[in-house]
């Protein structure tokens, strides 16, 4: 039983390859965004996973308390949701231009009309 | 929930379920000692996020179109691949909460440690954020802006031309163009 104290592993590998499978998959513009939105969660789930510690608390000072998990991961992890968050921001904006120029959010049928020009 | 949110074509319905995925990844995040993040998480990508979204699907459309594509089965094969591979590189990695591991032997200590007495902030998630990696924190706000002046080309500018295609108002009241 020495592998199942790697799950929390194997629980962001499944969560990112969905992510990834929607991403190169889907044809839908918002759809690849979402995909994209599950694979940086995974992502973090992966880093906060690193920080916990057996026996350890909230990285909150409290007397009497000396195991912590470990805080670093924690904010690096704060400063990527708020960066993916801006990127998604970004992409969107993209979507609603090229829904702007083409009329469409499907890429064969942005292709389609790229071709025919 | 992330298989659901492959399969349905609703892009409405995704937008939920994302919601709602975003929700648990914070309540994960309280099971594993991050407060903090949890927070950011279900205030950011609970909040914020599904409100970008609908208001792209307002401004674009709520429903995917279904078509068969050949390559789909080539994109299962890689993602399996890609899966398979990452599985086996985790069996080298430290258990889950394991104290010998290297992320908590480097600086981890001295945050744990030594930051109350440093900086004098009971949440040591702070006292890293705003003083010993200040400047990622600087970085981050600049990646906001950028993104921000981002949105506002693509999108103002988009607003400003349509103004311009209408044409300009003839002193007769008339437009320019049609």
């Amino acid at each position: 039983m020495d592998w199942l104290g790697l799950y929390n592993y194997w629980v962001v590998v499944i969560l990112m390859m969905a992510g990834f499978y929607i991403v190169i998959a889907q044809g839908n513009l918002v759809k690849k965004i979402v995909g994209l939105n599950i694979f940086q969660t995974s992502v973090f789930i992966f880093f906060i996973s690193l920080a916990k510690l057996d026996g350890g608390s909230a990285p909150v000072y409290v007397e009497g308390i000396t195991e912590y998990s470990n805080p670093l991961p924690h904010v690096l992890i704060l400063t990527a949701i708020v960066v993916g968050v801006a990127l998604t921001a970004m992409g969107l904006a993209l979507v609603v231009r090229v829904h702007e120029l083409y009329g469409s959010i499907e890429e064969d049928e942005i292709h389609e009309q790229d071709g025919s020009d | 929930m992330a298989i659901a949110i492959v399969r349905i074509r609703n892009l409405f319905a995704v937008t939920m379920l994302t919601g709602i995925y975003s929700l648990l990844a914070a309540s994960l995040f309280v099971l594993l000692d991050a407060p903090d993040v949890a927070l950011t998480e279900a205030a950011v990508g609970a909040g914020i996020a599904i409100i970008l979204m609908l208001g792209t699907l307002a401004l674009t459309t709520s429903e995917e179109k279904v078509h068969k594509k050949p390559q789909n089965l080539l994109a299962l094969v890689v993602v399996f691949i890609t899966g398979a591979g990452l599985i086996y590189g985790t069996l080298d990695m430290p258990h889950f909460g394991d104290p010998e591991a290297p992320a908590h032997q480097h600086v981890s200590p001295r945050y744990t440690q030594e930051s109350v007495d440093e900086i004098g902030i009971p949440n040591m998630v702070t006292s890293v954020l705003a003083s010993y990696r200040a400047l990622d924190t600087l970085g981050e706000a600049v990646v906001i802006f950028v993104a921000m002046v981002g949105v506002i080309m693509v999108i103002g500018g988009g607003v400003k031309r349509r103004w311009r295609d209408r044409g300009r108002v003839l002193p007769d009241g008339k437009r320019d163009k049609p």
